[in-house]
């Protein structure tokens, strides 16, 4: 490889870096503890130049935080030098919280959110219609494994609504999907 | 992409694969509307959240379906009709959904006499255990857009479906008083579950380019679940229904104008109006 190849090479691999960089301070506005990047909804970073086009693939159908964050995406980077910064929407595969870094699960249980308990792989199928929750869900608070499920949708799309029995404290979990 | 505001009732192509799109499109939204009736009404918070989270999870499913009509109307003409453009620049006869989701579903909303929670809670079971099965169906569409809609929505609908068999069981095997209100509810929304799955040519045309799953394939699957819920919930399966709603024809109740004439009005008094 020739010099000046290689040098390109290393300049674009080091832009890519900072890419990333600049996402990692991109909070989620839903849960701001955690960025764009644990929520592992950055799917692809390709440096162009001078330019950078980011791939995210929504959480929800319905998340209504969608726009928001593309936009809080396109501002930083554009914010850090890049220029042209373009972010598209990738559908398939499907997000699922599998993909939330285990960086992310740390920071959502200190922030008072249970991470997903386990993967999200679904064991199909049919409804079960009986009041029992087969995952146990640990209290992010005091850690007892005595919780129930008030209900299945909480105050975001991602979320549902448990109570601890043993501190009597209600937190959200972010639900396996 | 940048899209021209529309300004009045759109002149659309429907060809098949564009009628399949929309009942599905259609279908989930005007089922998002209705639930979205509940907002500030739920029986308990945590049911009003609810039902607004899955309002809002068909909507998004609605939107990535609408969008995916537009492209496939337009074929052959530089601009698509937007998402916005097809909510809300159709008329009555150019809605494509079930006609089970235009019934009221809950009491004394101002254009919904009749129905009440145990109406909710049952065509919610119904209807997410038939998005179920065709957002299975169309995992494996020849169109990769609608792939991907579906594998996004059928995780939503496995949520939607547990929350409403939880419901259907507790109110069905509850008290008196209960039970007497979910058969009273199961009574009135059977004779439009036939519509869910009697095939016409664009079913036809679908199965057999590959688009989608025909209606009538969603039938076994869809059944074996919502009668092992019902049968969970002590409640008789009804008979078969005599005749088949036309909602999906386009020809609907009489409950489908004050839908749109509410869902639609904003967009056509300030065309093009954002927030």
């Amino acid at each position: 490889m020739s010099a000046v190849l290689a040098k390109a090479n290393a300049d674009a691999e080091s832009a890519t870096a900072r890419a990333w960089a600049v996402l990692e301070q991109v909070p989620d506005p839903e849960v701001p503890v955690v960025s764009v990047c644990d929520l592992g909804i950055v799917r692809d970073v390709a440096v162009q130049g001078q330019g950078v086009a980011v791939v995210l693939t929504p959480t929800y159908s319905g998340c209504p935080a969608t726009e928001v964050i593309a936009q809080s995406v396109h501002d930083a980077l554009a914010g850090a030098g890049f220029d042209p910064v373009t972010v598209s929407t990738r559908r398939a595969p499907a997000w699922t919280t599998d993909w939330i870094s285990d960086a992310g699960r740390r920071k959502l249980r200190a922030y008072g959110i249970a991470p997903p308990s386990g993967n999200a792989a679904v064991h199909d199928d049919g409804p079960r219609p009986i009041r029992i929750h087969a995952r146990g869900v640990d209290c992010p608070r005091c850690g007892s494994s005595q919780t129930e499920k008030l209900s299945a949708f909480g105050s975001t799309a991602c979320k549902a609504l448990y109570r601890c029995l043993a501190c009597r404290e209600p937190f959200e979990y972010f639900k396996p999907i | 992409m940048n899209m021209a505001v529309v300004t009045e009732t759109l002149q659309l192509r429907l060809t098949p694969p564009v009628r399949y799109v929309l009942r599905w499109a259609d279908t989930a939204l005007i089922h998002a509307q209705r639930l979205a009736e509940w907002c500030g009404h739920g029986p308990v918070l945590e049911e009003d959240i609810a039902l607004t989270n899955m309002a809002l999870d068909l909507v998004g499913q609605a939107r990535g379906l609408l969008t995916l009509a537009g492209q496939l109307e337009a074929q052959g003409r530089a601009t698509p009709f937007d998402e916005d453009a097809l909510a809300f620049w159709r008329d009555e006869r150019d809605y494509l959904n079930l006609t089970l989701v235009e019934q009221p579903m809950r009491r004394s909303s101002a254009h919904s006499p009749g129905g009440d929670f145990a109406d909710t809670v049952l065509r919610n079971l119904l209807l997410a255990s038939w998005f179920k099965q065709g957002w299975k169906g169309l995992l494996t569409s020849s169109d990769a857009e609608l792939a991907a809609v579906a594998a996004k929505a059928l995780k939503e609908a496995r949520y939607h479906q547990q929350h409403a068999a939880d419901w259907v069981v507790r109110l069905g095997d509850g008290s008196d008083e209960s039970q007497q209100r979910m058969r009273a509810a199961l009574l009135r929304a059977w004779p439009y579950t036939a519509e869910m799955f009697v095939d016409d040519a664009v079913d036809t045309a679908a199965a057999a380019s590959g688009l989608g799953p025909a209606r009538s394939a969603l039938r076994a699957a869809w059944l074996a679940e919502v009668g092992q819920v019902l049968d969970e919930a002590t409640l008789a399966l009804p008979a078969d229904p005599q005749s088949v709603s036309t909602g999906t024809q386009g020809v609907h109740s009489e409950h489908m104008g004050f839908i749109l004439a509410e869902m639609q009005s904003l967009q056509r008094r300030f065309p093009g109006g954002v927030w």
